[in-house]
């Protein structure tokens, strides 16, 4: 009953002026609900409400259309924090870039002394497969067929993974099970002290061609 | 007089105190219906009962055939109900932390009085995801999914999807090498998320300049496992939905679930 008189220009009175003149058949009784006029000079309770609603700011359905947007931009931003806040700014995990200690601290073959901590192989050959050079790579323990962590089996000379039967060379190259593509390699340098560098960061694959980079391989 | 007093109705003392009892402000507002005798007093019970009003009124005389239903509706809330009941006991022994997790499990089985309460969650479990699967046969076969049930046939495909959540979730609490490897090799699916999943399709175009937006730590697998493979972070987050956020959704669907059936006219009938 309170919001059709006196509605600022901005606000658009859209359906309610066209019951605004009292069709003639209302009775008494109902026609204070439909029409204010006959509302507004018995209340003015009511009357003084229609003069807020004449606040220059906004109209009344101005207002409530601010207060759901803040609402709703409220509610997003709670959503997207809501989202934020399961993506923690520090993780407690090993370092992917990390020192190994020095060349001639490792034998010829796979070394396991980093895999539980780090998930890498260090591997010394006297000549690699694509450098064709003596040194070191890196291998990352990730099976390339679902993800789990293959076992190093010395007197087999192979890596095997538990969970689906893939099988690796020393090299890294896959030759049994359903692994689809040979293991990675991580970039592996001298640092300036003289260690070795490992970093995980930097991955190579076989099948790109990667193998060939002289950073994935530490030529001693 | 004296006549009168024989007449009178023998009310012993366990009768005088029955009537008592449901005439006292606390039974009349506990109970606010007659004893369900009459089909209408039947019928305001159902309706006025938090509890009851989820189930229809009344059911069809197929909808209490074995040979229709199979039960596997009821015996999968059954279930659920037993999962809720053994997995809140399994949780005051239960610590989520890489420490504790296997031992306590073993311990669970060991030193703890009816160790049987784990073998019961966890054959709940796997039967609960088998009742709820044949349940989705038999709605299908009896052709149940059609209008009207056709809003309820997706709220149930939503619940399978969360009952199979909360055996994926629960399947690591153990923390043993089946669950850590299981979870590995399930949670590399989320990997290849689309846009998602930092090795899914279109993640690769999501990028600003040279920093790609979504790598291996920020991905839809990181959300999941709190981390970069499956490790402390991993454990609580699935300990986390698989004791509150999963159950409560699920809880809730089931509400809408046996309402629709309901409001949809009741257990369907045979065609």
């Amino acid at each position: 009953m309170a919001d059709e008189p006196n509605v600022p220009a901005s606000g658009t009175p859209a359906p309610k002026p066209a019951a605004k003149p009292a069709p003639p058949s209302v009775p008494p009784g109902l026609a204070g609900k439909t029409t204010s006029a006959a509302a507004a000079p018995r209340r003015p309770a009511a009357k003084k409400k229609v003069e807020d609603d004449t606040s220059p700011l906004l109209s009344r359905r101005g207002w409530i259309g601010l207060a759901w947007g803040s609402f709703t931009a409220a509610s997003a931003a709670g959503l997207a924090a809501t989202g934020r806040f399961m993506f923690p700014n520090v993780l407690n995990e090993p370092p992917q870039q990390f020192r190994i200690g020095f060349p001639d601290e490792y034998a010829p073959g796979v070394d396991e002394r980093w895999k539980d901590r780090f998930g890498v192989w260090i591997v010394r050959t006297p000549s690699d497969m694509v450098q064709e050079a003596a040194g070191f790579y890196a291998l990352l323990v990730t099976c390339t067929h679902l993800g789990c962590t293959p076992n190093w089996l010395s007197a087999e000379d192979k890596f095997k993974c538990p969970c689906h039967g893939s099988g690796f060379r020393p090299t890294g190259i896959n030759f049994e099970g359903p692994a689809p593509r040979p293991l990675e390699r991580a970039r592996i340098v001298l640092a300036e002290d003289g260690q070795i560098l490992v970093d995980k960061a930097q991955k190579f694959q076989f099948e790109l061609g990667q193998w060939a980079d002289p950073e994935s391989f530490l030529r001693v | 007089m004296a006549d009168t007093k024989t007449v009178a109705p023998k009310e012993g003392a366990l009768e005088r105190s029955w009537n008592w009892l449901t005439e006292t402000q606390i039974w009349k507002s506990v109970f606010r219906h007659n004893a369900p005798i009459t089909d209408r007093n039947r019928v305001l019970v159902v309706l006025s009962n938090v509890f009851l009003h989820l189930h229809p009124v009344r059911i069809r005389k197929s909808g209490v055939r074995l040979r229709y239903t199979w039960c596997m509706g009821g015996l999968s809330f059954f279930l659920f109900l037993t999962l809720t009941f053994t997995g809140v006991l399994l949780m005051f022994y239960y610590r989520p932390t890489l420490e504790y997790a296997y031992t306590d499990i073993v311990g669970l089985r060991e030193h703890v009085p009816l160790g049987i309460m784990r073998e019961m969650h966890r054959w709940g479990a796997h039967a609960m995801v088998i009742t709820v699967w044949l349940h989705m046969f038999r709605v299908f076969m009896t052709g149940s999914y059609k209008p009207p049930r056709e809003f309820n046939w997706n709220v149930g495909v939503i619940m399978l999807v969360l009952t199979l959540l909360l055996s994926f979730t629960g399947y690591l609490l153990p923390w043993d090498q089946l669950a850590i490897w299981a979870i590995t090799v399930g949670s590399n699916m989320a990997r290849a998320t689309p846009f998602l999943g930092y090795e899914g399709p279109g993640a690769s175009l999501l990028a600003l300049g040279d920093v790609q937006l979504i790598h291996a730590a920020d991905d839809a697998r990181f959300a999941l496992l709190g981390g970069t493979f499956v490790g402390e972070g991993a454990l609580l987050r699935f300990y986390v939905l698989h004791c509150v956020g999963l159950p409560l959704a699920i809880a809730v669907l089931m509400a809408v679930h046996f309402w629709r059936v309901r409001k949809d006219g009741g257990i369907s009938g045979p065609l």
